[in-house]
């Protein structure tokens, strides 16, 4: 009567299911050999990525400097003999410096030839001399010998970016250079030294003195902008959505945009914010308050579907819990529900920062794009952030700022990298077992 | 039959002034009637026991009592709801207020993710019951005393209360139930993930908390109803089929479906 006594007709032969045991096995093997393939593929592409970054780029964090003997002329860096610091800073240094060299290679005549000599040194070695004589003034008037920066293709020529084998016509550091480079190479005067103007200068046209640190400073004043603005908003929407809002057709509609918006192309935040906040309100161009304003509207979504995520993980007995003992929803929320929440929350927070620091399209549109040498000083300031900046140079043709753009990406990974595994770390500090 | 019962009804009514009583009771989760004219009296200091089958309305009238069914999305509760004769439904009441005099220990062990004394402190430091520290030590320490607790935790207060057995983390949550000092507390199958041994610790505790505290119980062990409370009501499929003294409820059932639920015959 019941079904359970029914017998279904079975064939059961020793002989099939040993095919399709055998079968099973098979398949179950190709697909682990699938799956490993895959992974191997994704780390041999992110590593070929990686290293050809590297490769390229480590050189960027050395300079290549020239020792110079300097015969530090007080009747050119200090002619009215009372140290005034006015006359320190006007002086010209490199002057002196082209001096020393013509002093040095004293055969090199002509005007043209001249003028290659002094080409050897960086626009920018000047200054360097003008540090050494700002830090300590009771050397003037004695003879020094200091390191000054090369030119950028001087520079290239000591790493051993310019083939010395092509003809001279292809080349762009002719022979002589080489010449006067390899004598003071035999001299010992030619060094690759950190390159400290890499993290503490602007942008510049020349490579030997670009830095990124205006970039990142610009990237540090626009991402806090994007934080102030889109955590607090993003956390009480996803709260009221989470934990206040009646389910109904409103607010699955504000559910299905919010996951829309998280799916626009970031160059229409950066179109958005030309025509909203430069256009309407008038806001200053190229600043991180506005470029931080727009990346908050292009991070705001992650935030809350990271957000409400978090919230909805936290079970629901403890909700129950806390308003079993009498709190009010809002108690429930605060005291109970947002604490055991906040690691996801932050984590969220954290990729989405990670997300704005990464982004290039949309401050394009703004004109966080122009060619800065300041370093910004506060978020109305004009600014570039540090994707910006690659793309800068990327787009530069002199050959060494290739090692500038390399030496800037492994400068961004390393702060994507530190963000992600920052929030990795508080997801596993606080994560919570019920 | 039905003229017998309603006869007899009153009668175990009248030997106690009722704490809690509800009256034509119905409850709706969007279109589906879950609770269908519910009348029912608790007695004051008694433990009132509620069983029947799964999805019969049981948990949904125990929701009533303290308005938990309050944040469930499309839920309707219609007809009187009265603690000490005060209606709890009506506007203006504040709930917070009701949920400190209707206190609730759930089905599972639900202790917040904080120290012992912390979930205990909970509800005092939220309801300002406790002056001062000295205060709020001491009802901490008479909540586990009466949960039967005390001895087993008061070298570790400050550790998780999540970090307990599950028989602990219940009578942990029934401390945190009674620090608030309730009239009325609902359980919903507080047993249910209880092993035999600590659950015999909970019915044990429900008896004593009896003295002072008025009960209410969801069980779906007839034993368990049958050993711990003083009356016993039925419920099948949103009906309030039969309410009774628990041993007469048990030995003589009025109604068919009862003694067809009681001797196992479906359920």
């Amino acid at each position: 009567m019941t079904d359970s006594t029914a017998r279904v007709p079975a064939l059961r032969r020793a002989d099939l299911s040993e095919q399709r045991l055998k079968r099973r096995y098979a398949a179950e093997k190709r697909f682990r050999f699938y799956g490993l393939a895959a992974i191997f593929a994704a780390l041999a592409i992110l590593g070929l990525l990686i290293g050809t970054i590297v490769l390229n780029g480590h050189t960027a964090f050395v300079q290549t400097h020239l020792e110079i003997p300097v015969f530090l002329d007080p009747e050119v860096i200090d002619p009215e003999g009372n140290g005034d610091p006015g006359a320190l800073r006007r002086a010209d240094y490199q002057g002196l410096l082209k001096k020393s060299l013509r002093e040095r290679f004293p055969d090199v005549s002509g005007r043209r030839d001249r003028i290659k000599l002094y080409g050897i040194l960086s626009n920018g070695a000047g200054l360097d001399l003008r540090a050494e004589v700002q830090a300590d003034p009771s050397i003037i008037g004695t003879n020094q010998t200091i390191w000054v920066k090369s030119s950028d293709d001087i520079d290239s020529l000591v790493k051993g970016y310019i083939d010395r084998d092509l003809p001279e016509g292809d080349r762009r550091v002719k022979d002589n250079e080489i010449a006067w480079i390899d004598a003071l190479e035999a001299d010992g005067g030619v060094e690759k030294q950190f390159n400290t103007t890499f993290f503490t200068a602007g942008d510049s046209r020349e490579p030997e003195q670009a830095g990124i640190w205006g970039a990142a400073v610009g990237s540090f004043f626009t991402l806090m902008i994007t934080l102030i603005l889109s955590f607090p908003i993003g956390v009480l929407s996803a709260i009221y959505l989470e934990e206040f809002a009646p389910k109904n057709r409103w607010t699955d509609l504000i559910e299905v945009n919010i996951n829309n918006l998280a799916a626009v192309p970031s160059i229409i935040f950066g179109l958005l914010g030309l025509a909203v906040f430069l256009g309407v309100f008038g806001f200053p161009r190229s600043a991180p308050l506005v470029g931080g304003m727009v990346l908050a509207l292009m991070t705001l979504p992650t935030i809350i579907i990271a957000a409400r995520a978090a919230l909805k993980a936290v079970p629901p007995s403890i909700r129950e819990a806390a308003l079993g003992v009498g709190a009010s929803r809002l108690q429930v929320v605060t005291h109970h529900v947002l604490p055991l929440a906040l690691p996801g929350i932050m984590t969220g927070t954290i990729i989405g920062m990670a997300q704005a620091l990464g982004e290039t399209a949309p401050l394009l549109m703004i004109g966080m794009v122009a060619f800065i040498v300041d370093v910004p000083g506060g978020v109305t300031d004009p600014a570039t952030v540090l994707p910006v900046q690659i793309f800068l140079w990327a787009d530069a043709p002199e050959r060494a700022f290739v090692e500038k753009t390399n030496g800037a990406i492994m400068v961004l990974l390393a702060f994507l990298i530190l963000m992600n595994a920052l929030a990795v770390l508080l997801r596993k500090r606080f994560e919570r077992q019920w | 039959m039905d003229a017998v019962a309603e006869a007899e009804a009153p009668q175990t009514m009248l030997q106690n002034t009722p704490k809690m009583s509800t009256r034509r009771v119905n409850v709706y989760y969007g279109e589906t009637k879950a609770l269908k004219d519910v009348d029912l009296d608790i007695g004051e200091n008694q433990v009132t026991s509620l069983i029947g089958p799964s999805g019969c309305g049981k948990s949904t009238y125990l929701r009533c009592l303290n308005r938990m069914n309050d944040v469930i999305d499309g839920c309707r509760v219609e007809g009187d709801i009265t603690l000490d004769n005060v209606d709890i439904y009506r506007s203006g009441l504040d709930v917070v207020q009701l949920r400190a005099r209707v206190g609730m220990v759930f089905q599972k062990p639900n202790p917040f993710p904080k120290s012992i004394y912390d979930n205990i402190a909970y509800g005092p430091r939220l309801h300002g019951l406790a002056e001062t520290k000295a205060d709020l030590d001491n009802i901490v320490e008479i909540s586990l005393t009466r949960a039967g607790l005390w001895k087993e935790v008061k070298d570790r207060l400050l550790a998780p209360g999540t970090g307990l057995s599950g028989g602990q983390q219940q009578r942990l949550c029934i401390a945190r139930a009674i620090a608030v000092n309730p009239e009325v507390i609902l359980m919903d199958e507080p047993c249910s993930a209880l092993d035999p041994i600590a659950t015999a610790r909970i019915e044990e505790l429900i008896d004593e908390l009896r003295q002072n505290f008025t009960i209410v119980i969801v069980t779906h062990s007839m034993q368990q109803a049958a050993r711990v409370s003083q009356k016993t009501a039925f419920f099948h499929l949103g009906d309030l089929v039969e309410v009774s003294d628990t041993e007469q409820l048990f030995t003589n059932p009025r109604d068919q479906r009862t003694q067809g639920y009681i001797t196992g015959r479906f359920g």
